[in-house]
């Protein structure tokens, strides 16, 4: 199985309850992927902030100490960045007001060890092992606010539970993906990037996914036409969400053999595996809900 | 030689109200819910409110009882459904009425895939669209949708009835055997071995007769019946070499 929730708010007097909002959608799925679980959260001030590239590492041990970590990379990039590094739960956030690459490359030096799992303006991605609304708590999903998030609860089958096997997958600046189902052909696909150049952090199969998007949106895609185009190359199952700066994508494979279902109002777009995670929104009573069709991509930008 | 198997007309359950139970799902389990439906007396009635896409609502009813959920429910509600009567003021999940034997359940908004997957006899009205596999393998139930029908429809279906008033998705009737599918509007493709057939007045009674039951005024002449060709039955020496 696998769980998955997103919510887009397209009022912003909705922003404050993004976190407690996404946090009663999560709990309901949980039974659906109570292995390990991610968030990826969108505009979320305290996390992210404009102008500014904002890494997400996975795990709170780094191997030194914030103020350590901080004083490496300030040696290595402008004094006038306001580089700055925070742990919250079990994630270790490191800002800097550069170049989301610059940064990057600056963190890999300092932490050899360390695995990006979020990266860009306005993503922060958080994932780890246990159950979903502890690793929920722990990050302080709840008190968030924000334009946009994206939750998932993983029942592992392709590649180990470990928390990068976890997903959302961020492989691109704010670009994230979370996926229910199973690629069969993700190998032969991972070859074929490995033969681009692309770098892989995990042997998960959304990560796959992920990577070949971003490929795609790199050659100039629109996210539509990069959904279009996974949809011919990867054979599987899948229902697959993605979201970016400004828009959220959903899209099922052909036989729909995973379930999803939205709901759209003048206020937001809510994705899940299943109603009862969109039974508590305000306004479902009103809402349209419906089933995405087999094989369609969906879009909405805010 | 082909053996048919019959699909009669059914009589299906007519519960009378007397006082409603009322089940309020927001402060009760819902075990309790399908045991207190387990002990029913014929001809009781029950509401369930604050469903809440809640999972397994109301299934293995086997008494001549009414009960009537007032919101969305989630997968495989009303599922085994025996006897009585079941109505979602709403839309449900995946698996509605999973192997319905008899009965009626009627959903006044949408279904996700399954509905009445290997149902054996009843009545399943859902009064707007259907996912995908509506009616896979069904085994002689009735199914009325006001709406469209997903792909793989009436998958293997052995018998029964299968009335769309709206589209068919793709691959409908794929291997069926003797179920019958009515269709109004249009139909995306017929699987193997799915083939449209002549309606004949003994067909028109007995869509008139479903539609009736379903509580609907569409006019059976403005549908096409579609079942099987039956040159999947048996075994053909010219696929030897396939297996």
């Amino acid at each position: 199985m696998c769980g998955i929730a997103a919510l887009q708010l397209r009022n912003p007097l909705l922003h404050s309850q993004m976190g407690s909002l996404l946090s009663s959608m999560m709990c309901q799925i949980v039974d659906r992927g109570p292995d390990s679980a991610g968030l990826a959260v969108y505009d979320t001030p305290g996390l992210v902030s404009g102008n500014t590239s904002t890494l997400s590492l996975l795990g709170k041990e780094q191997g030194l100490p914030t103020a350590g970590i901080a004083a490496a990379l300030e040696n290595l990039l402008p004094a006038s960045a306001g580089t700055a590094v925070k742990v919250v739960g079990d994630t270790t956030f490191v800002s800097s007001a550069v170049d989301t690459e610059l940064l990057a490359k600056a963190v890999s030096e300092t932490l050899p060890d360390s695995t990006i799992i979020g990266r860009g303006e306005h993503v922060a991605v958080m994932k780890s092992v246990g159950h979903p609304m502890d690793i929920a708590a722990e990050h302080g999903l709840e008190a968030m606010s924000g334009s946009q998030g994206l939750s998932h609860t993983r029942m592992a089958t392709e590649s180990a539970v470990t928390a990068g096997g976890s997903h959302p997958f961020s492989v691109a600046d704010d670009l994230c993906l979370v996926h229910n189902g199973s690629f069969s052909n993700h190998a032969t696909i991972r070859r074929d990037l490995l033969r681009e150049g692309v770098v892989f952090d995990s042997d998960n199969d959304t990560e796959v996914g992920a990577r070949y998007i971003a490929s795609r949106l790199k050659q100039g895609d629109t996210l539509e036409e990069a959904l279009t185009n996974l949809g011919k190359v990867f054979d599987g199952f899948y229902t697959l969400v993605v979201t970016t700066a400004d828009s959220m994508a959903v899209v099922r494979d052909p036989i729909a053999c995973k379930p999803a279902i939205i709901a759209e109002t003048d206020d937001y777009v809510a994705m899940a595996s299943e109603y009862r995670a969109l039974a508590s929104l305000p306004g479902i009573e009103t809402a349209r809900i419906f089933e995405p069709e087999p094989g369609k991509v969906y879009t909405w930008s805010l | 030689m082909v053996t048919l198997i019959e699909t009669q007309t059914q009589d299906y359950a007519t519960v009378t109200d007397e006082v409603s139970t009322l089940v309020d799902l927001a402060d009760s389990p819902v075990r309790d819910l399908n045991q207190a439906l387990h002990g029913a007396a014929d001809g009781q009635s029950w509401t369930v409110e604050n469903p809440g896409g809640k999972h397994s609502l109301a299934v293995g009813i086997n008494a001549a009882a009414s009960v009537t959920i007032n919101g969305h429910a989630g997968y495989y509600a009303a599922g085994m459904h025996q006897k009585g009567e079941v109505t979602v003021n709403g839309n449900a999940g995946v698996g509605l009425a999973e192997n319905i034997m008899s009965g009626k359940v009627h959903v006044k908004g949408d279904a996700s895939q399954s509905a009445a997957a290997t149902g054996h006899g009843g009545l399943v009205v859902i009064d707007g669209n259907a996912g995908a596999r509506c009616g896979i393998s069904m085994k002689g139930v009735d199914i009325v949708v006001g709406g469209n029908i997903g792909h793989m429809s009436a998958f293997m279906a052995q018998a029964g009835r299968l009335v769309v008033c709206g589209d068919a998705g793709d691959a409908l009737g794929d291997s069926i055997y003797e179920a019958r599918i009515y269709v109004k509007g249009t139909v995306a493709s017929l699987g193997a071995d799915c083939i449209e057939k002549p309606t004949k007045a003994e067909h028109l009674a007995e869509l008139a007769g479903l539609l009736a039951a379903a509580g609907r005024a569409d006019n059976p002449t403005e549908f096409k019946r579609y079942g099987s060709a039956r040159n999947l039955y048996h075994f053909s020496v010219h696929n030897s070499t396939s297996y």
